[in-house]
């Protein structure tokens, strides 16, 4: 199964970026293999607008199954819920300390957005 | 003759402008309300209600039985208002400029168009004043279209004012686009020259003919003289700082209406841009 995280860098020590659309980069981690890879989100940065769908565009093609991150928009969220993407929320501050959380299944699914669109 | 307000900063006083030109002009004129999402020059005039219309965009509608997920669709969009994250394709209608690409590029023919609501125009007419005002529904966010659609009311053989939102982005780009002359005020802050700057690089970009009107002079400093006379700007009118402009505005009433001595000045304004439009040929 493949986790997809927001992150401000690309490794697992990397802030958890708390924005989903607006993330720095998705790292993708592999909970059978272990293996994690990042990618960037820059080009979303910068949108003018619908970064939160592209962004779920993005993460849906990288095959990703799970969300988690700090934040998620209504647009963004019915656009992961379309995909099939399984969305976290989380205060973790690092990458690595909000996937250890999810895989001793100390996090909670989102069943609804938890902000309004563009909050920060 | 199409005539632009425009100004970079907000509040400085292009309904103003726009209500006392439109009345000095001295003919019949169709004024423009293009600030959609905060129309307000109805405040100043005594126009009679004659016609709504409503105005709506095209926005996609995807035939899942049809539709293979191929996504060419949401490569198309730039504005991300239609995307493909899983089998089938998700519309976001408020994201949609209506330009009806998607439907154009999907190679199985799955997207047709439907209408969706984003505003209404208001026309009302007085003595010489026609006002055609813009106005968006509460939470649309696509102004552009709607300013279209009021836009369309333009002719050739008539004289138009166009009151513009303020800023430089797209809603006021599509409201000064085609312009003959864009009226660019402002007032002497930092603030004011900061925008004015602004402003005069998006006219120029347009490649449209402006001037600049100084509002509320008198405060401030020279900031506004000094950068329009090193950069061969016109400023075509200097409005003061008189309490007695914004008491009359704070009663719904237009300068020229309440303060017959400004009348020359705007009646002077609307000859030096007749003047300057007709030695560039227009």
């Amino acid at each position: 199964m493949k986790v997809a995280l927001t992150a401000k860098g690309t490794d697992l020590e990397s802030q958890l970026d708390e924005r989903f659309g607006r993330s720095q980069y998705f790292i993708v981690y592999d909970t059978e293999t272990k293996q994690f890879e990042s990618f960037d989100n820059s080009q979303n940065v910068s949108a003018a607008q619908g970064a939160g769908v592209q962004a779920a565009e993005k993460v849906a093609k990288l095959g990703a199954d799970i969300l988690i991150t700090g934040h998620c928009g209504p647009k963004a969220f019915q656009a992961l819920s379309a995909a099939g993407i399984k969305v976290y929320n989380t205060q973790a501050p690092t990458v690595k300390e909000a996937l250890d959380l999810y895989l001793q299944d100390k996090l909670t699914e989102a069943n609804s957005p938890d902000v309004e669109g563009h909050w920060s | 003759m199409i005539m632009g307000i425009a100004s970079g900063k907000g509040g400085t006083g292009k309904t103003t402008v726009a209500v006392s030109l439109a009345a000095a002009m001295g003919e019949k004129v169709n004024l423009l309300d293009c600030d959609v999402e905060e129309p307000n020059a109805h405040l100043f005039l005594k126009t009679q209600h004659k016609e709504s219309k409503i105005v709506k965009v095209m926005i996609p509608k995807v035939d899942e039985e049809l539709c293979n997920g191929c996504g060419e669709c949401s490569s198309f969009c730039q504005y991300n208002a239609i995307i493909t994250p899983g089998p089938k394709p998700v519309v976001f209608a408020e994201l949609c400029h209506g330009c009806g690409g998607c439907a154009l590029v999907c190679p199985k023919k799955a997207i047709s168009e439907t209408q969706k609501r984003i505003g209404t125009i208001e026309i009302s007419e007085g003595d010489d004043i026609t006002l055609i005002q813009g106005k968006l529904d509460i939470g649309v966010a696509m102004a552009p279209p709607l300013i279209r659609s009021v836009k369309a009311h333009l002719n050739s053989h008539d004289v138009s004012i166009i009151d513009s939102p303020p800023g430089t982005s797209c809603p006021v780009i599509t409201a000064i686009r085609g312009c003959d002359f864009v009226l660019l005020v402002t007032e002497p802050t930092p603030f004011g020259l900061n925008d004015l700057k602004l402003a005069v690089d998006m006219v120029r970009n347009l490649g449209v003919n402006f001037g600049v009107i100084v509002n509320r002079h008198g405060i401030g400093d020279n900031r506004i003289h000094d950068f329009c006379k090193a950069n061969g700007i016109s400023i075509l009118l200097e409005i003061p700082d008189d309490r007695e402009i914004a008491e009359a505005y704070s009663r719904g009433e237009s300068v020229v209406e309440a303060l017959p001595h400004y009348r020359r000045a705007f009646e002077g304004l609307a000859s030096s841009i007749r003047g300057m439009l007709l030695n560039r040929g227009e």
